[in-house]
């Protein structure tokens, strides 16, 4: 059952994320990417985190997406051309890549014992509720991080305010 | 029953509570139509529709046949799969979201909850995501008819609902806490110990949380007093300006899908759900399950309908808001009392909880 899910949802973002980059109007890909999110969401879900996956949904695919979509209705950007890129992407573009992922795999694969590995719909039980796991550990051995990265959003969040004000 | 194991069981039940409660939503979708014209129609003086059927009781469905029948006119300048997935996307999302709704008391069947098709323990949250999606059918409408009216409604209506999701989002933030989860049935529980005086809105010292949901959720739903969206004398129609027959009737239909979604969750977190409001007083009255069980439908429903007559009234009382004021009303005023509403309910809980 989990294994389907994982398989459906798994492919549902690799093909949303191509057709990211092959889609040539900005809003078609930007929708793209909300396919992408919301088959993250599910698979979260499936590995029993989903407390993660309705932020993951709420936060990524209701907020910051509907931004994007929002600004790309108001800019009215048009189809984008297809141009012939550079010379530099074209002779490192395939060999990089390929080396980036075979560098990720070899990590991976020979970190395992180190990363760990948790059971497709493991947890899946609502005996444990992982809300008060993630508030328990936020807020008890990770306080310094999540205070400082709420003060670094406060301060993006002034920087756009006087960045605006300047235009206004 | 007995030839058919636990998940075969399971997956007939689910089916038929899906179909029936669907059904039953699309009915009180037709149905509300219905009653706010007659209501509306009763605050102005007037008799709304009373030619079709008794009372005018056959109205929604001519109408539907109607919508059905009219042509369905695709401008030729629209954006052709965007215009066709919108107002499929805003139907959806606006009937998913009572799949988490526990409409009546726990009653189990083979291990399967009668009143509730999945009672996921963050039902809360998919309530809220599910609202989040919904925003993409109004704002691609709108960009998708290539139209100026269409543009501007669903820019409105975009902003509209982004900004009042934060404050409906904060003010249910004290009942989560009062109950500590999200599931929904542990949050009905959490206010079924004496009747009305332990529901959220009273005994849980709410109300003011219940008042910001009210408003937030009016904005959230783009209905009068906040229906500038479509308010027709400046934008049309709004975002809905250049869609016809069925896909019309879907833009329609998702709005009164959301009002009945919306006055489901403000009686689950306020007014304790399926609960009596007399507690358990009257619980000899109807013993056995098929009592308690009818009995507790009929508390849910009644509190959700007189949530719509509020809605009604509403719609039939205040004038429309600028804009500018709908927007400081959103940010200035309901967002801070919000949040002042979960540091007092946090504080009291702690010192007194």
């Amino acid at each position: 059952m989990e294994i389907a899910l994982f398989l459906i949802f798994g492919l549902l973002a690799v093909a949303g994320a191509l057709n990211l980059l092959f889609q040539r109007h900005p809003i078609n890909s930007a929708l793209s990417l909300v396919v992408v999110m919301m088959s993250l969401a599910v698979l979260y879900w499936s590995l029993g985190a989903e407390f993660l996956a309705a932020a993951q949904v709420i936060v990524y695919a209701g907020a910051v997406m509907v931004l994007f979509i929002f600004v790309v209705m108001l800019l009215n950007a048009g189809e984008e051309e297809r141009s012939h890129g550079s010379k530099i992407a074209y002779i490192a573009g395939i060999p990089g890549a390929a080396a980036i992922f075979c560098l990720l795999s070899f990590v991976f694969l020979s970190e395992r014992s180190h990363l760990g590995a948790t059971p497709l719909g493991g947890y899946l039980s609502s005996a444990v509720s992982n809300i008060s796991e993630i508030s328990h550990t936020l807020f008890t051995s990770l306080l310094l991080p999540f205070e400082v990265t709420s003060i670094l959003i406060l301060v993006a969040i002034l920087g756009a305010v006087v960045l605006a004000r300047k235009e206004l | 029953m007995s030839h058919l194991n636990n998940f075969e069981i399971f997956l007939l039940l689910t089916i038929v509570k899906i179909a029936i409660v669907l059904m039953i939503t699309l009915m009180a979708v037709a149905y509300t139509v219905l009653l706010e014209r007659k209501v509306l129609g009763r605050l102005q003086n007037r008799w709304g529709p009373s030619r079709v059927g008794p009372f005018g009781l056959a109205q929604p469905l001519v109408d539907g046949l109607k919508l059905f029948l009219k042509e369905d006119m695709m401008p030729l300048a629209v954006e052709r799969p965007l215009f066709v997935i919108a107002p499929i996307i805003a139907l959806g999302c606006a009937l998913i979201s009572i799949a988490v709704v526990p409409f009546g008391a726990v009653t189990l069947v083979h291990g399967v909850d009668l009143f509730q098709i999945a009672n996921l323990n963050i039902g809360l949250l998919v309530i809220l995501g599910v609202t989040s999606i919904g925003v993409y059918g109004v704002a691609l409408s709108g960009w998708s008819s290539n139209s100026k009216y269409s543009l501007f409604g669903s820019l409105r209506s975009t902003a509209q609902m982004i900004s009042y999701e934060l404050a409906l989002g904060l003010s249910l933030v004290g009942v989560v806490l009062r109950a500590q989860s999200l599931s929904l049935r542990d949050i009905v529980a959490s206010q079924s110990a004496h009747g009305a005086i332990s529901w959220n809105v009273f005994g849980g010292f709410q109300f003011i949380a219940f008042f910001i949901y009210l408003m937030a959720a009016y904005a959230e739903t783009n209905r009068s007093p906040f229906d500038l969206s479509e308010a027709e004398s400046e934008l049309v129609a709004g975002y809905h300006t250049e869609y016809s027959s069925m896909k019309f009737a879907m833009f329609f239909m998702a709005e009164y899908a959301n009002m009945i979604t919306v006055s489901c969750v403000a009686t689950l977190l306020f007014l304790g759900g399926a609960s009596s409001p007399f507690g358990h007083l009257f619980d000899h009255v109807a013993s056995g399950i098929v009592g308690t069980a009818l009995f507790s439908i009929f508390w849910f429903v009644a509190k959700v309908f007189s949530f719509l007559l509020l809605y009604i009234w509403v719609r039939g009382t205040l004038p429309r808001f600028r804009y500018d004021q709908l927007m400081a009303f959103g940010w200035k005023f309901l967002l801070p009392v919000a949040m002042v509403n979960i540091l007092a309910t946090a504080l009291a809980l702690t010192y007194h909880g």
